[in-house]
């Protein structure tokens, strides 16, 4: 294994075994989302009808907001006793560490995905598992653009006082087209009869999204984790 | 890449934070075997100096050199040969001190099981090694810290305030492992304001006020009083 990938996979090894030992941020994103889901229901579904693609939005709503979460606790980690530090010390490329993160928040937030989308379906009597594997072809592609933009601003912001605001007014402007190629291709999806070659459109855009997400935040990883 | 050096130098650095000005034109060599004190009050550019020398703070002007290369031609490379104690020490505390010194040892591709144990001995945490470093004691942690700072033998140590909510014993430890490392050939930088420790331990003083290096000398006997004078006069 290059020296890139080993670090990269140390980081993400470190942080999924602090996270199996406390549990904490799966658990917290969990809720949330859950949380977020159940408060939808209540609103979106009366005597049993639902609104037209409401449960598309819904999930990446929720998505959206727990990602946000688990991106600010996993860098309050590194923060807390300046952990950060020592792995921007390391005598590796920079990026490796932003890339073994990554990995530990797509992690998270696909776990957190597949207690999720059960869920919808239940709640809003969504077919999401029609089309099973278009339907986690939008959901990797798009956690992984999201989790791209908002893993470089939570480190960038590790260290100001005002991270918690900042995150997301940075985060979501720029993930906006992440989230509407997903409520469009999940929608899609929800067609009756599914809509393949709409779903096949919109992850080819997720893609797109997240080769350039990716690629900038793999150039701009290292001067703007620099003081 | 293999690389090693065994001097560093600060040529004409100033660093800004805004408007802030952190330090100013500074320049200060140090060479393998010196334990080089930082000496200064609060806000006076040490912590900054040590990022800078870290490669964690990037100058707005000059340049930090090593074995007169700079620091950008040499990235991980450089970073192999640094090691880091801060203030806040830089461990996971939901790991165990074993688990914090393998993820650390592996991250500089050392021989884990080799390096680990003997860093444990060294820190004096056997009995607590696979206890997770929340529960330890300020002075346990920080000795675990030292150990992880250096566990990869690093030509450059830097300590930023080693000494802060240290009992006497664990200061009387820290200070003999500085000793050793610049006898072994390290070039030791510590920022401190704890004179009474620095006294007798640093081989050289560069002294900061306000950001300006205001002495930079070999250390000698009455540090403090040599220190009230020149910050009184600034």
């Amino acid at each position: 294994m290059t020296m890139f990938g080993r670090v990269a996979f140390l980081v993400l090894r470190k942080d999924a075994t602090i996270e199996i030992k406390s549990l904490e941020i799966l658990s917290t994103t969990l809720f949330f989302a859950v949380s977020c889901v159940l408060v939808f229901a209540f609103a979106f579904v009366k005597e049993g009808s639902i609104v037209a693609d409401a449960s598309a939005g819904i999930l990446w709503i929720a998505i959206a907001f727990a990602g946000t979460l688990a991106l600010g606790r996993t860098f309050e980690r590194e923060r807390y006793a300046e952990t950060v530090r020592a792995l921007l010390l390391a005598p590796a490329p920079r990026a490796a560490i932003y890339v073994g993160k990554l990995l530990g928040i797509v992690l998270l937030l696909i776990s957190a995905e597949v207690m999720l989308v059960p869920l919808v379906a239940l709640l809003f009597s969504a077919p999401l598992f029609a089309r099973p594997l278009l339907l986690a072809g939008l959901l990797v592609a798009g956690t992984v653009g999201f989790a791209a933009v908002g893993t470089l601003f939570a480190a960038m912001l590790v260290r100001s006082r005002t991270r918690d605001i900042m995150l997301p007014i940075l985060l979501y402007p720029i993930t906006v087209p992440v989230i509407i190629a997903g409520v469009r291709g999940t929608a899609a999806l929800l067609s009756s009869p599914p809509d393949e070659a709409i779903a096949g459109m919109w992850i080819g855009l997720l893609l797109c999204f997240d080769v350039v997400f990716v690629t900038l935040a793999l150039w701009t990883f290292e001067p703007l984790m620099t003081e | 890449m293999t690389f090693d050096f065994d001097t560093v130098e600060l040529a004409e650095v100033s660093r800004h934070f805004g408007r802030r000005r952190a330090l100013a034109r500074v320049s200060l060599t140090a060479r393998a075997g010196d334990i080089v004190g930082v000496i200064g009050p609060n806000g006076a550019g040490k912590s900054t100096l040590i990022g800078i020398l870290a490669t964690l703070v990037s100058p707005s002007s000059g340049e930090a050199r090593y074995g007169g290369q700079s620091a950008r031609d040499l990235g991980g490379a450089l970073r192999r040969r640094i090691g880091l104690v801060a203030h806040e020490l830089l461990l996971y505390p939901e790991l165990s001190a074993r688990q914090n010194l393998r993820f650390f040892a592996e991250l500089y591709g050392l021989d884990a099981r080799r390096v680990v144990d003997a860093a444990i001995e060294r820190a004096g945490l056997r009995e607590r090694a696979d206890d997770p470093v929340a529960g330890f004691s300020r002075g346990m942690r920080q000795r675990l810290a030292l150990e992880r700072a250096l566990l990869h033998a690093p030509r450059l140590a830097l300590f930023d305030e080693p000494f802060t909510g240290l009992d006497d014993q664990a200061v009387g430890l820290v200070t003999v492992r500085l000793r050793l490392l610049a006898a072994g050939g390290a070039i030791v930088v510590m920022a401190t304001h704890d004179l009474e420790v620095a006294d007798g331990l640093v081989t050289r003083v560069a002294l900061f006020r306000g950001g300006k290096l205001l002495l930079d000398e070999p250390a000698g006997a009455g540090l403090r009083g040599r220190y009230r004078e020149l910050v009184r006069q600034g």
